[in-house]
């Protein structure tokens, strides 16, 4: 909660400082006299201090209340809600995907150090967290797209059919973006993974739990993984801003209907109030998203207790 | 005789520390991969210096007779939908691409640095605010806020600075203002180490002023992970302005950046592949070697490292 009121701070500031005026559309706008708008401004209080304006915006964005869409004329509310679900269904498939690459093969990378396919998994790992997302979209799109004419390159969030069809449809031109954005993180978590696992590896209650002859997956599975997914937990939390960065650039490149090409499309129709609220809204996932990783170290870790 | 002169000695100092220079460098030339890296960098970097002098083709040349041409001898990487020549934009766009990736890395390494070396030389309650800011950094949401900031300062920085000054201070200054945290953290774990050495305790016993330990004895010593962290944000700068360009935010049109390369060439996909392709290809290969070379960094300047792995 501090962290979400500190960056709608920045947020407020950002905005503030900015130079230009919230209502120049309406300046530019020959049929809205002058005194119209000076009513406008008296009314949204924008002639009010600084303090004052921010603790009403900051009410305001918290109430859900974050005004009207400049260029489609609906709620920025019911815009946002539309694209939503879109954005949390493919960003949580990716991190799926993500978990169920990166773990199994970090592991078994450190657990044969230096050996044929420890050195493939982490050169493999490095070439993949240096290809940008936008790069391999469109590799993508290029591959299976546009020489293998397999899967849809545009998203598209009205498929006609009923039924199982629907559900296939939206399955296939899901696979690319979930696809680009998973094998990302992958990279990057594999690793986390690899380094976590060297360190844990060793320790004295990795022995002791062999020694008193627990059955190999066991002490992997119980001991040694559940140990050195802590660090790993840290490090993809703090990475979670970035992710959010990939996701609106894969939204962006196949065309799906999420918050983050909202953001574009607003960002290019000068669209103020779509812009801030899907920034704030961001913001909020963030935040969320750090409260689920605190959880998730007190569910591996149970000395962590929270009071 | 003062503190100064006498803490000034230089002469038993220079020899351990070319030694210990010398033994980085090579660390450094034993990682294969590194060196492979910084070999294709350089190739990169002297390609985008020198090809635009020696590739005497123009970049805006336009010439519809020609549009949309894979690879051949007159236009070695195609052309595009106005039949201007590829592998004049690669190279003059690539220009661009470094020189926001290397400003970026050091404004953010400054900033790093400063508040870095502030929290942990002061402490105290100066450590605590400058430290949650930090937090509150690494928690703010970058890309959106990037484009935020783009979208809400573009037009006044192009009136002020002329349209691609403008644009490249802006670019600049954001990707660099937003990714000084890392940094910081480092450094400030370094000071708080280094300033409780005997070193440090007997610079002070002589008599030298804070700001004398702290540029003249702290700071040398905690540049090691500083240059790893900032060789990785040169890739992570780069990406983030191909990343702006890409989405159609960056550089205005005429300035063919690596990244609004790609995002010309996204609508074309389908039949002038080569477009996308020649300019991807420049930044994924500058971003792989660069991170290469860090990691030889550091395997060079952190010697802690190499012993955990």
């Amino acid at each position: 909660m501090p962290a979400l009121l500190g960056i709608s701070v920045v947020l407020f500031t950002v905005l503030a400082l900015a130079p230009g005026d919230p209502f120049e559309e309406l300046a530019t706008n020959p049929n809205v006299p002058p005194e119209v708008r000076q009513n406008l401004r008296a009314k949204f209080g924008l002639d009010d201090p600084l303090p004052v304006r921010y603790a009403r915006w900051f009410t305001s964005m918290l109430r859900g209340d974050w005004g009207f869409s400049f260029v489609s004329r609906v709620d920025v509310n019911t815009l946002i809600l539309q694209r939503l679900p879109v954005t949390l269904v493919v960003l949580g498939s990716a991190q799926l995907l993500a978990i169920m690459i990166a773990v199994p093969i970090g592991t078994y990378s450190a657990l044969r150090p230096y050996s044929l396919f420890d050195q493939l998994a982490t050169t493999l790992a490095f070439i993949g967290f240096s290809l940008p997302t936008f790069f391999t979209g469109l590799l993508f799109i290029l591959l299976f797209s546009i020489y293998l004419d397999w899967l849809p390159f545009i998203f598209r969030a009205d498929i006609g059919a009923i039924g199982w069809r629907w559900y296939w449809e939206h399955l296939r031109q899901s696979i690319m973006p979930v696809a680009v954005l998973g094998l990302f993180q992958a990279a990057a978590m594999t690793r986390f993974m690899r380094a976590a696992v060297l360190d844990v590896i060793r320790l004295d209650y990795v022995n002791t739990a062999r020694a008193k002859g627990l059955p190999e997956k066991t002490t992997l599975v119980k001991h040694v993984v559940r140990n050195a997914l802590i660090p790993v937990v840290t490090l993809v939390a703090l990475q979670i801003p970035n992710i959010f960065g990939g996701a609106i650039v894969t939204e962006q490149i196949f065309r799906v209907p999420g918050i983050g090409s909202l953001l574009i499309s607003s960002i290019l129709a000068n669209d103020t109030p779509v812009v801030m609220a899907v920034t704030f809204v961001y913001s909020v996932l963030v935040v969320v998203s750090n409260l689920v990783a605190d959880l998730l170290y007190g569910w591996l870790d149970p000395r962590i207790s929270y009071r | 005789m003062t503190a100064r002169a006498v803490e000034k000695l230089p002469v038993a100092l220079a020899a351990p520390r070319a030694l210990l220079w010398r033994e980085a460098v090579r660390r450094f030339r034993r990682h294969r991969l590194a060196m492979i890296g910084a070999t294709v960098l350089l190739v990169l970097v002297g390609a985008v210096v020198a090809g635009p002098l020696a590739w005497r083709l123009p970049v805006n040349e336009i010439d519809f007779t020609q549009k949309l041409k894979g690879p051949t001898w007159g236009h070695p990487l195609g052309t595009d939908d106005l039949g201007q020549d590829l592998l004049a934009r690669v190279l003059y766009g690539g220009r661009i691409s470094l020189a926001v990736g290397v400003a970026a890395m050091l404004i953010a390494i400054s900033i790093g640095t400063a508040i870095g070396a502030a929290s942990g030389y002061v402490g105290g309650a100066v450590d605590h605010t400058l430290m949650r800011i930090t937090d509150l950094f690494l928690s703010l949401p970058q890309l959106p806020l990037l484009l935020l900031i783009v979208y809400l300062f573009r037009d006044a920085l192009r009136k002020a600075l002329g349209p691609e000054g403008g644009v490249f201070v802006l670019v600049v200054a954001v990707i660099g203002g937003l990714r000084w945290m890392p940094v910081a953290r480092l450094v400030r774990a370094q000071f708080l180490s280094l300033r409780e050495k005997e070193f440090v305790e007997a610079a002070r016993s002589l008599g030298a002023p804070p700001l004398r330990q702290v540029v003249r004895h702290i700071l040398p010593n905690s540049m090691g992970p500083v240059i790893v962290a900032g060789s990785l944000d040169v890739a992570a700068a780069i990406i983030a302005e191909s990343t702006l360009s890409f989405l159609g935010l960056g550089f205005p049109p005429d300035i063919p950046t690596w990244g609004r390369l790609l995002f010309d060439a996204k609508d074309n996909l389908d039949f002038a592949p080569h477009w996308a392709i020649f300019p991807g290809t420049a930044i994924f290969l500058t971003v792989l070697s660069i991170n290469y070379i860090g990691d030889g960094l550091r395997d060079a300047l952190d010697p802690r490292r190499v012993l955990s792995r």
